[in-house]
């Protein structure tokens, strides 16, 4: 399961959804909004999805996931639109029968998610100027981005 | 050469380097790097094809795809999620 969400992920009951009684064990990671990125003070953030693709892409990680490592299920959620400081802008869950490959799974999918879906980040930093992370020095140095 | 007609969505820095999130337009372009080449010479586009990854109707697809008239294309800048 995946998710796009344009609300705060604090507000969704995401851990309800992995009641099972075969579970021996259930690991989440919650990526926020830091206040610095690259030596910049971060004011705020945008995330914008392109939302088709995202969700097929996602749907791709999540099966590998659970084929890859032994585990019951694997789901993520993911904001777009703005986000301030200290706000949940990623999330991921794994149960599992034992916690191994509950850790090993949601690592899997969080290091895939940032590099596969597409979506994009605007920092606002607090001398006024914006970025998209990952978009500009590309720009500038002309060469491709290696995550 | 017969011109087709493709549906482009641009997401994020191009968006903004565009003015725009969608368009629709007539091009000779027989792949998406052909379209991608036209588009960045008439736009300005400060990305290179080295640095996107290119959506078919919303598939990922190689940059010499050859594309067909009615075509969703989506160029698809460095990824920042997480």
């Amino acid at each position: 399961m995946f998710e796009l969400s344009a609300t705060p992920l604090e507000a969704i009951d995401l851990k309800s959804r992995f009641a099972d009684v075969r579970a021996g064990g259930y690991v989440t990671f919650e990526g926020w909004v830091r206040n610095h990125n690259e030596g910049r003070e971060v004011l705020r953030l945008e995330y914008e999805a392109y939302e088709q693709l995202c969700l097929e892409e996602a749907s791709r990680i999540i099966a590998e996931a659970e084929e890859r490592f032994d585990i019951i299920q694997a789901a993520c959620a993911h904001r777009t639109g703005t986000l301030e400081i200290g706000d949940m802008a990623v999330w991921v869950g794994v149960s599992a029968e034992h916690r191994g490959p509950a850790f090993d799974a949601c690592r899997y999918v969080i290091d895939n998610v940032k590099v596969r879906l597409p979506i994009w980040k605007k920092e606002y930093y607090t001398d006024g100027d914006s970025d998209w992370v990952n978009c500009e020095q590309c720009a500038v140095h002309g060469h491709a981005h290696g995550a | 050469m017969q011109k087709k007609t493709f549906n482009i969505h641009y997401f994020a820095i191009l968006r903004e380097q565009r003015g725009c999130s969608v368009e629709t337009l007539e091009s000779a372009a027989v792949t998406a790097a052909d379209l991608y080449a036209e588009l960045q010479a008439a736009h300005g586009f400060e990305l290179g094809t080295e640095s996107l990854k290119v959506a078919i109707n919303d598939a990922f697809c190689d940059w010499g795809t050859p594309l067909q008239t009615g075509d969703a294309i989506v160029f698809i800048p460095p990824v920042a999620g997480g």
